[in-house]
């Protein structure tokens, strides 16, 4: 039972079973029962229900705490070390609102608010990627979560850890009537959890912080995805009864050692990649820190063997004279060893597919190619959602972190190495880099072309935007809308945060939120941050560029602005001519014309600097250089230009 | 966009595969073939081309100035040679979707290759100084 005029809804039920038989009569009497200084008043079950407000049976005398159970959650939070919680306001989290700002006085987590649920989590699941560590996002209970449920499968399929707090109100005899029941819900995690990859619903505050420091954990043990905690809007807002208050501890917080790949599978692997003439290393979702491109680096300059990096993470320095990310085929066609190290699609890796009346595959290496996979994927996966991709046949599959495997690796190809096969990783390195120059030759030229076209080139648009952020520390933390990969192939890559991959699920509507977040996260680093930003991606949740304004958040953004979903105009016109009647009505339904949209003028009216929109590619370069002064005064900025499709 | 495997394409690595028809002009020998290949291509009208370019929608992919990018090859201007281009348009072997003759006439074609042939060579490389 509650004690000293303290309400907890746990010790009612407790009650409530011992005296139920007595309490059937009626929702009021059962109420009293919870209070031992209001007296009970068991009215007939046919009685009329009035508000309980208007009964002066309920009144209470206490009407007012001063620590409310949503101030101990503000505790576990501080103590996990959560920088920022992002939430678009809702009264099933109102508890531990109220406590985040005044008790926890706004600071760590602060409070950032959002315009919708879908950008809390994407700007959570940037920020995760940059800065290394979990952000938190609170979510309105059933329609909150269901704003946020896309995003979350993003960072889900991103295998990107972010903590999901829903609120609820589980207690039915204590919802509000009306709205409060349609935001409250039995099984508040069912309509996610095919996608996440641990939740709980904690019953007392205890259980609140021992379930989330085991979220935590969980969420940050590769294969690293979102966790959910729901929380009960009675054990946010009701006052922290005597009984509980001897209980309340924070569990220590200690992270899971990655596992590391079998010592004989790696040895294995070692003595492949040593006698290979032709080793191939690709890389996706393999840096979750920035030891992941350290090691990566000192195991390819080691075998001298050319990285393919997919750009899941930031793991290969893009200008590495062994990065050879543009010369797939090829290089695939030749190779003898294959090593994916977390590759999302590893038969999409070695094998071509034509989509076509009739689909067909074939594979891209030769017969005999060995194939190592090490990737944590191979530890988690779930049925319900396909992103797991087809299967991979491959000679060696190590279900293990990528990165913490590289270090034992690294040692055994060490140990495997001969004086002649170094002499023969030096001869191939040379040509190597040769190749890696004469290519990234070939891709200035290509740039070349249609440098003065009007839609701008996204080739000059990467150019133009990295000519003016260059001799920054910039961080590129979100590109959508498909660019045709200038920024990767044109760019000097070298830092950890300096590319943070996509958003996972291509799930559209990811990039905006996701410039914010990673311009979050790099705030206190006094970074640069860049975005090229999609306008079909933008028009989902514009309004996180009120966040952006609000919180003074410095975000350089560049619009590639084509005016199409222009991924869908390609389909379209692939089904239009694949069905004889040609594509001269595939705008239908993908382009964003008639009227053209002015996102400068959008943004403008949220408090951000703009220009555009920019047609002449001779006034993209100085427009860039406006938008960087106003974002070194740590506000955000727009540039709209208008581009060739891609 | 939502298409995963689609989404994969056109980001990833195999940014380079899409780029498989464009080397059939990768080599010397094969633009000297072509070059004289191109002699012997009808005139047609390279200003309709253009407005064919786009109405067929062939810039969606391959860009308004027949550039390249990620989802096509650069086409100009050094198109493959017109007999190869007419047989690819119908037929294509790649990801290009194919255009039949009841989609795009003989003579619609030949005004398009004959705009991809009068496209500007692209200034040099080392006097754009964003590009050095």
């Amino acid at each position: 039972m509650a004690k000293n005029g303290s309400v907890d809804r746990r010790d009612f039920l407790k009650s409530a079973a011992v005296t139920g038989a007595a309490l059937v009569g009626g929702a009021a009497g059962v109420g009293a029962q919870a209070t031992p200084q209001v007296p009970a008043a068991v009215a007939p079950a046919s009685a009329p229900v009035a508000p309980r407000e208007t009964d002066p049976s309920l009144e209470a005398d206490i009407v007012t705490t001063d620590r409310p159970g949503g101030d101990f959650m503000v505790d576990v939070l501080k103590a996990l070390n959560l920088e920022y919680v992002a939430a678009n306001p809702g009264s099933s989290f109102r508890g531990i609102h109220e406590s985040i700002i005044n008790y926890g006085n706004n600071t760590a987590p602060e409070f950032i608010t959002c315009c919708h649920e879908e950008s809390s989590v994407a700007m959570a699941h940037a920020y995760s990627k940059i800065e290394g560590k979990p952000m938190a996002v609170l979510v309105h209970g059933t329609v909150g979560l269901q704003h946020a449920s896309m995003a979350i499968y993003n960072a889900y399929c991103d295998r990107v850890p972010l903590i999901v707090l829903a609120g609820n109100t589980l207690d039915a005899t204590m919802r509000r009537p009306g709205v409060e029941w349609a935001h409250s819900v039995q099984d508040a995690a069912a309509m996610v959890r095919d996608y996440i990859k641990w939740d709980d619903l904690p019953w007392s505050l205890p259980h609140f912080a021992e379930s989330t420091v085991r979220a935590y954990k969980i969420a940050m043990t590769p294969p690293m995805m979102p966790v959910m905690i729901v929380l009960d809007g009675g054990l946010q807002e009701d006052p922290i009864s005597e009984e509980v208050k001897p209980r309340l501890r924070i569990p220590k917080l200690t992270l899971t050692a990655p596992p590391q790949g079998d010592a004989g599978a790696v040895a294995e692997t070692a003595r492949l990649l040593v006698n290979a003439q032709n080793p191939v290393i690709i890389a996706d979702r393999l840096a979750r820190t920035p030891a992941g491109m350290t090691h990566l680096v000192e195991l390819a300059e080691l075998l001298q063997a050319p990285v393919i990096d997919q750009g899941g993470r930031m793991n290969f320095p893009s200008q590495h004279p062994l990065n050879m990310s543009n010369g797939g085929r090829a290089l695939l066609a030749n190779a003898d060893v294959v090593l994916g190290l977390e590759l999302t699609d590893f038969w999409g890796t070695v094998d071509s597919f034509r989509d076509s009346l009739v689909r067909s595959s074939r594979p891209l290496t030769k017969p005999g190619t060995k194939l190592v996979s090490i990737t944590a994927g191979d530890l988690y996966m779930k049925g319900n959602y396909q992103d797991f991709q087809r299967y991979p046949e491959v000679d060696i599959a190590m279900a293990a972190d990528s990165e913490a495997t590289l270090p034992s690796l690294i040692e055994a190809v060490k140990r495997a190495m001969t004086a002649d096969r170094k002499t023969a990783f030096e001869a191939r390195g040379k040509k190597l880099a040769e190749q890696h120059a004469n290519a990234l030759d070939r891709t200035r030229s290509d740039a070349a072309y249609a440098w003065d076209a009007s839609p701008v080139s996204t080739a000059r648009l990467t150019a133009e935007l990295y000519n003016v952020i260059k001799n920054e520390d910039w961080s590129l933390v979100s590109a959508s809308g498909n660019t045709s990969n200038w920024e990767r192939r044109l760019w000097k890559f070298d830092k950890p945060y300096q590319w943070a991959g996509g958003s996972g699920g291509a799930g559209v509507g990811y990039g905006a939120p996701a410039a914010v977040g990673g311009a979050l996260a790099n705030k206190k680093h006094g970074r640069i941050s860049v975005a090229i930003q999609g306008d079909g991606d933008f028009m989902y949740a514009p309004g996180v560029w009120w966040t952006a304004a609000h919180h003074k958040i410095p975000l350089l953004a560049v619009m590639h602005n084509n005016r199409a979903y222009h991924q869908e105009v390609m389909h379209v016109q692939r089904m239009g001519n694949r069905h004889n009647r040609g594509v001269t009505r595939a705008h239908i339904g993908t382009t964003l014309e008639d009227p053209f949209i002015n996102y400068a003028q959008i943004v403008k009216g949220m408090g951000v600097y703009s220009e555009g929109p920019i047609s002449n590619p001779n006034e993209v370069g100085p427009a860039i250089k406006r938008a960087l002064d106003v974002v070194k005064k740590g506000e955000p900025a727009l540039v709209d230009v208008v581009t060739q499709p891609r | 966009m939502k298409n995963q495997f689609l989404f994969t394409f056109a980001f990833g690595w195999a940014l380079a595969v899409v780029f498989a028809w464009g080397i059939a002009v990768a080599s010397a020998a094969q633009q000297q073939t072509a070059t004289a290949q191109q002699q012997n291509a009808p005139a047609g009208n390279a200003a309709n081309g253009r407005k064919l370019f786009v109405s067929f929608g062939c810039y969606q992919c391959h860009g308004y100035e027949a550039q390249g990018g990620a989802a096509g090859p650069r086409l100009a201007p050094r198109p493959i040679a017109y007999a190869q281009f007419m047989k690819y348009v119908r037929h294509p072997t790649n990801e290009m979707p194919p255009f039949t003759e009841k989609i795009v006439k003989d003579s619609e074609l030949t005004d398009i290759h004959a705009f991809l042939r009068a496209q500007p060579v692209p200034p040099d490389v080392d006097k754009i100084p964003l590009l050095k």
